[in-house]
């Protein structure tokens, strides 16, 4: 049945589709996921900070985050952003906002709502004593969460952020509804042009599905030897 | 050094934890806190240095009154050493690291200079050689005496134990009340919470026993294990002394 398929295009492609495709989906996963760790335990420590106002706006944050498509908040930044970049500067025509600043502002924001819930958890993981202590030798607030309760609380969630990373990971594909030249896209351009959609889309899941798989069996490795240590 | 005057403390509205309790500890003092379970001893030490807020009375340490929201709590906390029931170390840090954190971030020591008081207070508790050990791979006994060192590191005016023992093995139990012992010996002022009565008998200057939250017998250590003058302080020394 395959003898009407080309696979050469494959091939002939993969330069482009990597050094182009991977090198950006791989870029954005890698930024989007350090931003949105870095927001969502900013966020996660508004909601555990134990003044009212703080904890609601950052709950409401992450509400809003988890109820709305990807897709939609995507789009929606992509078109929205220049316009409040303008509100915001003051400046007399839309700012312009390139699409890859664009797809990474709106993944970090995105994904600093699900990172903050993991952080939560992660904070509240830890017993009440280590900040107890800490402060008992006379260290401020934010002396004990950089020292004592963060690292702690990274430590005990990082399975759990790393996959939450392969999961952001595909979800970068979803960037080509603004053609951006990502994994997919690129491979969904080299279909088009040469007319060959099985092939690439084929080639395309198989590689996102290597990629994830090897990723999830490795944070497997990682957990058995996290929880030996303890 | 301490001092409580009627210091009240309640859980919610209707749970009061501490009712006027009045107290001080001297300079060079050790006092021993004891009690039933239940009866407020570890929130009254908790409440020394704010670990625990108080609603009612004052507290006054080293001429700084605690409850004062102008107090620099960080820094008079620095001033204090406390250790807790269940050690507290750092488990992500090793020992030596453990001693060096609040030396360094807290009092702005340099790590060498950190470090040579940390070896030396761990020697002092003969650790000296798990210095690169993390906390999960000591004893417990061992464990609490790294808590000590680590509170020590800070070169504290008084120290406060809460139940420094009751989370141990027995045979673990005394090589951490000797490191206290020697301490005491030392002229440390001390507020220490525990059921230890062998250790209260040994070094404890005044013995205080709550109950219910209240303060009911506050009496030099001889008179207190002599006769107590109320009879629940009797009952719990009966019971506690039976065996």
């Amino acid at each position: 049945m395959f003898s009407s398929f080309d696979f050469d295009v494959i091939r002939r492609s993969l330069p482009y589709l990597f050094y182009e495709g991977m090198t950006f989906t791989l870029t954005l996963t890698a930024l989007s996921a350090f931003g949105g760790l870095v927001f969502g335990t900013l966020i996660a420590l508004m909601r555990l900070s134990g003044y009212r106002l703080l904890g609601r706006v950052a709950g409401l944050y992450v509400d809003f985050m988890r109820s709305l498509p990807l897709v939609l908040v995507i789009f929606w930044f992509y078109f929205l952003v220049p316009y409040i970049g303008q509100w915001l500067t003051g400046a007399s025509r839309p700012i312009k906002v390139g699409a890859f600043s664009s797809s990474l502002i709106t993944f970090i924001m995105f994904e600093a709502a699900y990172f903050s819930e993991i952080m939560r958890a992660g904070i509240q993981s830890i017993s009440r004593g280590q900040p107890a202590a800490a402060s008992a030798l006379g260290m401020t607030y934010s002396q004990t969460m950089r020292y004592v309760v963060l690292p702690q609380a990274f430590r005990n969630m990082l399975p759990v952020l790393l996959t939450q990373t392969i999961v952001l990971f595909q979800d970068t594909s979803l960037v080509y509804v603004l053609s951006i030249t990502d994994f997919l896209g690129a491979a969904s351009k080299v279909a088009q042009r040469d007319g060959r959609l099985v092939e690439m889309y084929l080639f395309a899941a198989v590689v996102y599905f290597t990629i994830s798989c090897i990723a999830s069996w490795s944070v497997r490795r990682l957990q058995a030897r996290i929880s030996i240590v303890r | 050094m301490i001092e409580l005057r009627h210091v009240d403390k309640w859980y919610g509205p209707n749970f009061q934890v501490l009712k006027d309790c009045t107290t001080r500890v001297a300079k060079g003092e050790v006092v021993v806190v004891c009690g039933p379970s239940g009866s407020g001893k570890s929130t009254l030490i908790k409440c020394v240095n704010a670990l625990e807020p108080i609603q009612g009375g004052e507290i006054i340490l080293d001429g700084i009154k605690v409850n004062d929201p102008a107090t620099d709590l960080p820094k008079l906390r620095s001033r204090v050493g406390m250790v807790f029931q269940h050690f507290e170390l750092f488990p992500h840090l090793r020992i030596q690291e453990n001693l060096c954190l609040a030396q360094e971030k807290v009092l702005g020591r340099s790590h060498d200079e950190a470090q040579a008081k940390g070896m030396k207070l761990l020697d002092r508790v003969g650790l000296k050689e798990h210095a690169g050990k993390y906390p999960a791979e000591l004893s417990g006994g061992q464990q609490q005496r790294v808590a000590i060192a680590r509170a020590l590191a800070m070169d504290p005016i008084a120290m406060l134990f809460d139940e420094p023992t009751s989370a141990l093995d027995p045979e673990m139990i005394s090589e951490v009340l000797d490191v206290m012992v020697d301490l005491a010996g030392e002229g440390m002022t001390m507020m220490v919470v525990t059921h230890e009565m062998g250790f209260a008998s040994k070094v404890a200057h005044r013995v205080i026993f709550m109950d219910q939250g209240e303060i009911v017998e506050d009496a030099l250590k001889d008179d207190f294990f002599g006769k107590p003058r109320s009879d629940r302080a009797q009952k719990f020394l009966s019971k506690i002394l039976q065996h």
